[in-house]
């Protein structure tokens, strides 16, 4: 096992370099990681898992972990299972996008306002499972942290 | 020319981690939209690791280019475990050696320096593809 401090949870994004949700879930799950919840997460990096990274293949399996897909494909998460261990919690992006009304969000490489507006929805739902993971009594992100880079 | 030979697949790692990550998918950006958009196309590492059918048939058996951010790379042994007959690697730790100069920062937004390293790194990775092109390899 990895030498890490306990009560953390940990956050795997597809990362999807094909669609512009995989770029959402990239800077959602940065934004949790940074602002939201520094010191509640981490992020494992899901090719790892294939490229023999056994740090992560050990951490997914004995903490919480989280995953955030882009698609339906559910590559994190379903890849995460199949290395390690079923992620605590999954978050597909389309399926915030669809229930919030976003329409188009920019491209893979540059994601416009409205994308960054989901990468935001998205960490804030990161963001509420971590504290539901770790039984905290959820905070107010949205009054806390505004968007990166606003 | 028929117009119909099939593109190189480009992997770029998915490193969340690190700026040098950060550079590799930016890299892939350069390569495929903007050096050589007829001759590449991405194909998403996430779904190699996963072993999807349709992902795996794009790269199986053919030639491909590897952009890694660091020495584990990811994306190389996605795409050997996936069957490519030939993996070219790039790596953005090599390429910031040869341009010592810059020190790239960030991670969703890299800095001027993670921009130019992407570029210098893309423009490598060109060279590659024009070989491959040149060699009909990729077929």
């Amino acid at each position: 096992m990895p030498n890490l401090p306990r009560k953390k949870v940990g956050l795997i994004s597809c990362s999807g370099e094909e669609l512009p949700e995989g770029t959402v879930t990239r800077r959602a799950v940065r934004k949790v990681l940074e602002t939201l919840r520094p010191d509640d997460t981490v992020t494992l990096c899901l090719p790892l898992f294939l490229a023999g990274g056994e740090g992560e293949r050990a951490f997914a399996r004995y903490y919480p972990t989280i995953s955030v897909d882009g698609c339906d494909k559910r590559c994190a998460a379903l890849a995460t299972e199949k290395y390690s261990s079923k992620p605590l919690a999954s978050i597909v992006v389309t399926e915030i996008a669809k229930e919030s009304g976003y329409g188009a969000i920019g491209t893979a490489r540059r994601l416009d306002e409205s994308g960054l507006r989901l990468a935001d929805a998205v960490a804030d739902k990161i963001a509420e499972e971590t504290d539901r993971l770790l039984k905290r009594k959820p905070k107010d992100t949205t009054r806390r942290a505004g968007r990166e880079g606003s | 020319m028929s117009g119909t030979r099939p593109k190189i697949p480009v992997v770029p790692c998915s490193g969340i981690g690190k700026s040098l990550g950060a550079a590799a998918r930016e890299a892939a950006y350069v390569l495929v939209e903007d050096l050589r958009p007829d001759k590449t196309r991405i194909v998403a590492l996430s779904l190699l690791v996963l072993g999807d059918e349709e992902a795996r048939r794009e790269v199986a058996g053919g030639e491909a280019v590897a952009i890694d951010g660091c020495k584990l790379e990811c994306a190389a042994k996605g795409l050997a475990c996936s069957g490519a007959a030939k993996v070219h690697k790039i790596a953005v730790f090599d390429v910031v050696r040869r341009h010592r100069g810059l020190k790239p920062e960030g991670v969703c937004d890299l800095n001027e320096d993670g921009l130019r390293l992407a570029r210098a790194t893309a423009d490598e990775a060109a060279k590659i593809v024009d070989e491959v092109d040149a060699e009909g390899g990729h077929a």
